[in-house]
């Protein structure tokens, strides 16, 4: 290969991740830009312009087919166009409510902007991998930005407790990760998805199985699921609230992507299956029993996004087309109603950091006091809990109908019976919102519970997008097509 | 008369309403709109009733259909698909007509938020008109949920002292049963997908009442289905939900949930699980047919311990429905028809005893029947539209409750599904321990002496009160004496479901035999022989 070959090639390949490059490079320029100005009001408009900018890019990417980059180790367009958006749009929105909460809790830090846009980085490099390394380097450099997202609040004991918790799990499940990813290369010799399943399907032995079970264990950490979800209640209690937000949707899609194409390009799929099926049921039952118990929102939701970790689980253990392109769906639709549940919560908050004063209970009849607040508090708790015709039940029903074509009606039971716990806990909520009434001496009454525009903006494209997708069915058609079986013959060459 | 979209107008206008209310600003303009919007989707619902022809109906066929293409063309065979038949034509009017009796009879009853109570009201109307008139399972489903948020609300904040706890019951009993429901719905729409619709997944009510399902995977299905209808009838065991739910929701919640909410349940057991599974259907038929006498006799006699009036109308609602599952299980025309008849009834004496009930206690605050006593002295017109009721609720022949029960009974004694006179028998005594316990509400509460001075003062109706209970009063007359146009109505209908369901049982299990013989076919020494004697023959040639 010549040299203006490899110029074009590198030019075309910068064409297709320019999303990539456009937060990158904005990413370097806040941090230089905060020393300069710190605190400086265009900070968050830098960075959110950047998320928007890649937002539209990848949004007009879906269509396209799908494709490699930077020598294959990286696919664009697609299914990977739509992760990034799904990321992109979840930074996007995340900035826009994080900017009145800074303020709110006195830490109006501009590195938290950059570390917002690292982050993203990391986890487009990680819904985009087609490549072993990628995904470690994606998890990792999203991984490194959040604990310091975590733990960024240093004056609160919590925000830096949950941070260092997760520093040292999160580590330690790397060292997992790492091992599975050296197991498989020497199993087969290859880090590239559609090598690895080329020589999988020749020849597997114990060090390959071996390898792909240490990787799931580090994939299964990072989505959370049960029994590697320890770090999450404290975690997303502990984090400042629109970060936690951010932290439990965009990361979690992003890790699940990966674990989609992994599964899908890499390992032979009859041996999985029931593996992922145990782990969802164990994963939907802890996560919804244990929310019930709890008496802080935010750490009720941290157990319910385990819960919703199971769901999509079962969308992966069907194995099929159907099923993997429903969990993408359910990720989609599961952003949404979590980035409106802790917009929300963020707005109603007055310590700071609503934990460990601040119990569900003294906020009994807050759905009055501020209507709007409840209202689409209402709108985010039915969608979670999977009534129709929200999203939240197009997304349940995408990943449980195509486990029930592939015969695995007692998960679909399970998963059901399951989510009408998670009905209890949610409906909770919405018991002390409304029907409740406000205590004599509240301590709410202290608060007003300014709602800023932009908040009440991103609420309000929640719950028109939560309606949007529950009654129309464009955007399931969009992501069934994705994971198609010719894409694979592709890819394997 | 013929207007396009009619059937899809009466489903959705009082939704366009819930967002007029939305945007109204005074009390009164929330309160005028919802009765204008309520009120002009009963006359629209007129329309319905002109526009349909039972004749036409015999082979099941909607009419004033309306439809869409599918929503996921290639995926999945699910559309917007609605309609009127036989079945569901007198539900969908009955919820019309409750529509606007409701937001009256709430119209000084609920004091405080009256935006979102009025805005959740009409949603809900929406919902059960929806899950009436839907052909597609899918749809069916997505109505069918879509009542319970409305429910859960007007339960939970306008709802009386324990109303959290009501109205957490009734969110949680119901979501069991309907999300065991979908899975089995979504198994069905795959495996009569596969078997003639082309491999498309289907939800397609006409494609799934022609589809011959094997007698081996019915049962389960079946009692999926089933369970999530006989926790919304009530059934007996599974109706504690349902005293907590009436006691403590208010007054148009009490209707609504008794007129049709309940109904939703019947309606399914007739329109989806017959149909569906006639072979587990039968199969289990005597199941059903105990816990619903179980349900009857259990719920009258509960009935009768009760002190609070609504209580005790909450539980005759147990026992009068359990008739109605007696004559769906009956698989006779006389008590089908019997069952579709007593839901309307029921809905209709039920509720103007809610309404009642509701206007007693706005006047008295109190339910205990011990607070009240002689009343037919102080307020003689309520007293009437009372004993009307109750004599109407209690079957009393010339009025609309009669003519189910007695259908019902008849039905049931010629059934041979059932085959048992003395189940029947049972049931019988549940109509005379229902005079026991409502004529016992009568006399603790309008006989005896006026001794209360709150009593002695009380106000008679007045005219919106009046005008709420008088169609309900005239319904309960004309229903009793003269119910054919009312029975016409379904009758082409009923008869043409049973003869599908029969047929379609005979044929699964003509197949199922046929498979059994098949495997169980062991050959003898002289069919050995012939066997060899024709593959010898082929082999010469």
């Amino acid at each position: 290969m010549d040299l203006s070959q490899a110029y074009s090639m590198m030019m075309t390949d910068l064409g297709a991740t320019l999303f990539l490059l456009i937060v990158a490079v904005s990413g370097l320029v806040l941090v230089v830009f905060d020393a300069f100005k710190p605190r400086h009001v265009a900070t968050p408009w830098i960075a959110g312009l950047a998320l928007s900018a890649g937002f539209v890019i990848e949004m007009m990417s879906i269509g396209a087919p799908e494709g490699l980059a930077w020598y294959d180790m990286m696919r664009t367009g697609g299914s990977a166009a739509f992760v990034n958006s799904l990321v992109l749009g979840s930074g996007a929105l995340s900035i826009i409510l994080t900017v009145p909460y800074l303020k709110k809790i006195g830490h109006n830090i501009g590195e938290v902007y950059a570390m917002i846009l690292f982050a993203t980085v990391g986890m487009l490099v990680l819904g985009a991998a087609n490549n072993l390394v990628t995904v470690f380097v994606g998890l990792e450099t999203m991984s490194i930005c959040l604990y310091i997202l975590t733990g960024f609040v240093r004056s609160e004991s919590g925000s830096t407790e949950s941070a260092l918790k997760y520093f040292l799990l999160g580590a330690f499940s790397t060292g997992f990760f790492l091992y599975g990813i050296a197991l498989i290369y020497g199993a087969t010799g290859s880090m590239e998805f559609g090598a690895i399943r080329i020589a999988a399907e020749q020849s597997a032995g114990v060090m390959f199985w071996g390898g792909v079970s240490l990787l799931l264990v580090g994939f299964l950490f990072k989505v959370s699921a049960a029994p590697f979800h320890m770090w999450t209640p404290d975690v997303y209690q502990g984090a400042p609230t629109t970060i936690t937000g951010f932290m439990s949707t965009a990361s979690k899609a992003a890790a699940f992507a990966a674990l989609v194409v992994v599964l899908w390009k890499a390992l032979p799929a009859e041996r999985w299956a029931d593996v992922l099926a145990v782990f969802a049921v164990i994963t939907m039952v802890i996560g919804n029993v244990i929310a019930l118990s709890q008496q802080n929102i935010k750490r009720m939701l941290a157990y319910s996004s385990i819960a919703h970790a199971g769901y999509v689980l079962v969308g992966l253990a069907s194995g099929s087309q159907a099923g993997y392109s429903g969990a993408l769906f359910y990720l989609m639709v599961y952003t949404i109603m979590n980035i409106g549940a802790f917009g929300v919560l963020a707005l109603l908050e007055w310590d700071g950091k609503e934990g460990s004063e601040q119990t569900l209970e003294s906020l009994a009849g807050v759905g009055y006091r501020k209507p709007f607040l409840g209202w689409t508090m209402a709108v985010f708790m039915f969608s979670l809990s999977g009534f129709p015709p929200l999203a939240g039940f197009l997304g349940k029903w995408a990943v449980f109908a195509p486990a029930i074509d592939a015969d695995l009606v007692w998960l679909a039971i399970i998963g059901v019976l399951t989510s009408a716990v998670s009905a209890y806990y949610y409906l909770r909520v919405l018991v002390v919102f409304f029907m409740k009434p406000e205590g004599e001496n509240s301590p709410m009454a202290e608060h007003s519970f300014d709602i800023p525009r932009s908040s009440a903006a991103v609420l309000i494209a929640c719950v028109v997008l939560l309606v949007v997708f529950g009654v129309t069915t464009f955007a399931l058609d969009v992501t069934s097509g994705f994971f198609a079986a010719d894409t694979v013959t592709q890819f394997l060459g | 008369m013929n207007i396009p979209y009619l059937t899809s107008i009466v489903i959705f206008l009082p939704l366009a309403g819930a967002l007029l209310t939305m945007l109204s600003r005074s009390e009164s303009a929330i309160k005028w709109s919802a009765l204008g919007v309520t009120s002009l989707t009963f006359l629209v619902s007129i329309g319905l009733w002109m526009g349909f022809d039972p004749a036409i109906s015999t082979s099941m066929a909607p009419q004033l259909a309306d439809m869409t293409g599918s929503w996921f063309p290639d995926m999945f065979d699910i559309k917007y698909y609605v309609g009127v038949d036989g079945l569901n034509l007198l539900l969908i009017m009955l919820t019309t007509l409750l529509g606007p009796i409701v937001v009256l009879s709430s119209w000084t009853y609920i004091g405080k938020s009256h935006k979102p109570y009025y805005t959740l009201l009409l949603i809900l109307q929406t919902g059960v008109t929806g899950v009436f008139a839907s052909y597609d399972i899918f749809l069916f489903y997505i109505f069918f949920e879509l009542t319970l948020i409305p429910m859960y609300f007007i339960i939970g904040i306008w709802g009386g002292e324990n109303r959290i706890y009501a109205a957490v019951k009734f969110v949680l009993y119901t979501l069991v049963g309907s999300l065991l429901m979908l899975v089995a719905l979504i198994y069905l729409g795959y495996a009569a997908g596969d078997a003639i619709n082309a491999g498309v997944f289907t939800t397609d009510w006409f494609k799934l009442v022609a589809f011959q399902m094997p007698v081996d995977m019915q049962s389960w299905l079946f009692l999926l289905f089933a369970l999530a209808f006989a926790i919304k009838v009530p059934l007996f065991p599974l109706h504690t939900w349902l005293p907590d739910a009436h006691v403590q929701a208010p007054t148009g919640g009490s209707v609504i949930l008794a007129g049709v909410l309940l109904k939703m349940g019947t309606y399914g057991l007739v329109r989806f699980c017959l149909p569906f599974f006639p072979n587990a259907a039968q199969e289990y038929a005597m199941m059903f047919a105990v816990l619903a006498v179980i349900g009857i006799i259990y719920g009258a006699l509960v009935s009768r311990a009760q002190s609070d009036a609504k209580k005790l109308v909450a539980y005759s609602s147990v026992s009068h429905l359990g008739f109605v599952v007696l004559g769906i299980f009956a698989f006779t025309a006389e008590a089908m028809q019997g069952a579709m008849i007593q839901m309307i009834n029921h809905g209709i004496s039920t509720g103007a005893l809610f309404l009642i009930v509701g206007m007693l206690y706005e006047r008295r605050h109190t339910r205990e029947m011990s607070d009240f006593g002689g009343l037919a002295k102080s307020v003689p017109v309520l007293t009437f539209f009372m004993i009307l009721s109750v004599l109407a609720s209690a079957g009393l022949p010339g009025l609309n409750g009669f003519v189910g029960e007695f259908l019902i009974l008849i039905g049931s004694f010629k059934s041979t599904v059932l085959d048992s006179l003395f189940l029947v028998a049972l049931a019988t005594t549940g109509v005379i321990l229902a005079a026991v316990y409502l004529l016992y509400m009568v006399f603790q509460m309008f006989w005896g002496p006026l001794d209360k001075e709150e009593n002695a003062t009380m106000k008679d109706l007045n005219a919106r009160e009046l005008v709420l209970l008088l169609p309900l009063a005239a319904l309960m007359v004309i229903m009793g004496f003269f119910p054919a146009p009312f029975l016409a109505k379904s009758e082409p209908a009923v008869q043409d479901l049973l003869q599908k369901i029969e047929t379609k049982r005979v044929a699964a299990a003509l197949e199922a035999a046929e498979s059994d013989e098949m495997t169980q076919w062991t050959p003898d020494a002289e069919s050995v022989g012939v066997i060899e004697e024709i593959v010898a023959n082929t082999d010469s040639k």
